[in-house]
């Protein structure tokens, strides 16, 4: 509809269809009104002031002074910047890669086997559940003493996965992400999954394929843009991974999971160094930015090969 | 991304086919390949309602069991006193007996908290998008599509940069520790809501607006009297997603609202095991403040667990 009232709004027109056109921009100013005062107020605004905040020394104490690049300089010769970042990437790709692996694998059984709605919201469990909450569940099911897994683990010969062990610690939490984000994960992957034709996989079946081919000939490729959907949105979020690290490991994290989240938020609000925490805030942008270029890219992200 | 527009409500008639060819031909008794899938859909169930059960259990554990009944599955003498030294029901001296700090959580305030926080975003959040995803659909005006790429490019910019400037801001107004400043930067915007709703928009047929329009319906009139009834199922699922993320929100309130009067739920977790020595955690106590932490959540899941499925099945299967 919306094409073919507006196809031919020239100046010429009818006189009743300028008249329309001005009555729809006095709506839509009434209705972008609230949301657009957020976004100027909370997004914009804020943007602007980050990336002037990113050229000073602002410390909350007293006016932000003009550094110029200073804070960029003191940020690439800062080895904890690149060494979280390293943490953070280390973090997202495995989180990533296990979790889309056992998503697609839990969705295609959902799928299979048809699981009853209470069971599929049981999966969503841990979703709902506040990182902090969890955070806590996870230190102490590993906990060096007593932790109920980690005994377990121990019984079974694999020892060393407690939560404070330097060397386990960033797995541990691709571990504890990749558990709470599975079932929700799997149920974005299922829908997308619902949508392709039943007759594609009867077709598939006459012709003898297996179920395996058939998952990676038909169902992969058809869902593909939920699959670049969730793929850009679960990226994005493990970037910003934090609540497990500053509540599993305290105000004070081991070394191996300090992540990028953390350091910019003990610059501003441990060290008050507000001009340098945005300025590594920035560089955060851009390599989110670039990545999610990147992935929308090479995933075709706006073509599905259905319809 | 031409599956969007695909209509949603059809998923359904899709379904039985998948799974239920087989059944006409005469099945073998078991089938491995089935078990398989069973037997794994099993250890994904166990291992995530697992890790919930050990925290209620360890909330019903007497501190002096922790050590001797570490791998029973439930204590032998199970007991309260771990939620009510949490609630702060208990004397100082009784709480550090059962193993805690006497430190306590204000229960009923952060959650009071937390619902307000994370109900009155959800609901007005939403509607503020509506309203502003049916301009972005429906409506023209110059420059429409370019400030619609704006709002989108929000999607992209990590929380913590906006979050530095907001946390100034809200100081300079006064706001920090104020439900105001709290909920504030939420409530009017959200890209992925504008975005979500926007293609909800764009797929409803338009036949009953153009009769409307054409009936002399103004704009306004057409999205408040027949879109927004007509999408009453988007806009709950988009408050109910929503309300779970401010729900489990917890850097913006922790740098924001970390008063008593503000806190809400996460932060006084937090808070609560900030205070917990790090050497000997209380962990009787800890799992007692997780629990009570989960049960809105449960409940959440026992009242509308059905509709959080479907609206996941709406949501992904755009």
């Amino acid at each position: 509809m919306t094409r073919a009232m507006t196809v031919d709004l020239s100046r010429r027109s009818t006189p009743a269809v300028p008249r329309l056109r001005r009555a729809d921009k006095w709506a839509a100013a009434v209705l972008l009104f609230p949301a657009l005062l957020g976004f100027v107020l909370f997004y914009l605004y804020p943007t602007v002031r980050g990336v002037y905040y990113s050229m000073t020394d602002f410390n909350l104490l007293k006016d932000p002074g003009f550094v110029g690049a200073e804070n960029f300089r003191t940020l690439v010769a800062d080895p904890q910047v690149w060494t979280s970042l390293r943490i953070t990437a280390v973090f997202a790709l495995g989180n990533l890669v296990v979790m889309l692996v056992l998503a697609l694998g839990l969705a295609a059984l959902m799928q299979r086997l048809r699981l009853r709605t209470w069971v599929r919201s049981l999966l969503l469990l841990p979703w709902l559940v506040p990182n902090v909450a969890i955070a806590l569940i996870w230190g102490w099911l590993l906990d060096a003493n007593v932790g109920f897994l980690k005994n377990l683990l121990d019984s079974i010969g694999i020892e060393g996965v407690t939560f404070y062990n330097p060397d386990a610690a960033l797995w541990i939490v691709v571990g504890i992400s990749v558990w709470s984000g599975l079932g929700y994960t799997a149920l974005l992957l299922y829908a997308g999954m619902l949508q392709v034709p039943a007759e594609l996989y009867e077709a598939a079946a006459l012709d003898g394929a297996s179920e395996t081919r058939m998952f990676f000939r038909l169902t992969l490729p058809l869902i593909r843009p939920v699959l670049a959907l969730v793929l850009v949105v679960s990226l994005i979020g493990s970037f910003q991974v934090f609540d497990l690290v500053q509540v599993g490991y305290g105000n004070n994290p081991i070394p191996e999971v300090r992540v990028i989240y953390y350091y910019i938020y003990q610059q501003a609000f441990a060290f008050y160094k507000m001009g340098y925490a945005s300025a590594i805030a920035i560089l955060l942008v851009v390599i989110l930015g670039v990545l999610t270029y990147v992935q929308m890219r090479l995933m075709r992200a706006n073509r599905s090969d259905l319809s | 991304m031409s599956a969007i527009a695909t209509p949603l409500r059809t998923s359904r008639a899709w379904r039985p086919a998948v799974g239920q060819r087989p059944a006409r031909r005469p099945r073998p008794a078991v089938r491995p390949g089935r078990v398989m899938a069973w037997v794994a859909v099993t250890v994904v169930i166990v291992a995530t309602v697992f890790p919930f059960f050990w925290m209620v259990r360890t909330a019903f554990t007497p501190a002096a069991g922790l050590i001797e009944e570490a791998g029973r599955l439930w204590p032998t003498d199970p007991t309260l006193v771990n939620f009510r030294r949490v609630l702060g029901l208990t004397s100082v001296e009784e709480s550090v007996a059962a193993g805690g700090t006497g430190a306590a959580i204000d229960f009923v305030r952060y959650t009071a908290n937390s619902l307000l926080y994370a109900g009155s975003v959800a609901v007005i959040q939403t509607l503020s998008c509506a309203a502003a995803a049916y301009a972005f659909a429906r409506l023209h005006f110059r420059g429409r599509d370019a400030l619609f790429g704006l709002v989108l490019a929000g999607l992209m910019v990590p929380g913590i940069f906006t979050l530095l400037p907001n946390f100034a801001l809200m100081r300079e107004l006064g706001l920090l520790n104020t439900m105001v400043g709290l909920v504030a930067p939420a409530l009017l915007m959200s890209p992925f809501t504008i975005f979500f709703l926007r293609q909800f928009f764009l797929s409803l047929p338009t036949d009953v607006e153009g009769a409307a329009m054409l009936d002399g319906v103004g704009s306004l009139g057409r999205f408040w009297r027949i879109a927004l009834p007509m999408s009453r199922g988007p806009l709950a699922t988009m408050m109910l997603i929503t309300l779970v993320g401010m729900w489990k929100d917890y850097l913006w309130p922790l740098v924001a609202g970390s008063s008593p009067e503000t806190r809400v739920l996460t932060v006084a977790l937090g808070v609560f095991q900030q205070q917990s020595p790090n050497t000997a955690p209380d962990w009787t106590g800890l799992m007692a403040g997780a629990t009570l932490s989960v049960v809105p959540v449960l409940l959440l899941l026992v009242l509308l667990g059905r509709q959080l499925v479907q609206s996941l099945n709406f949501s992904g299967g755009k």
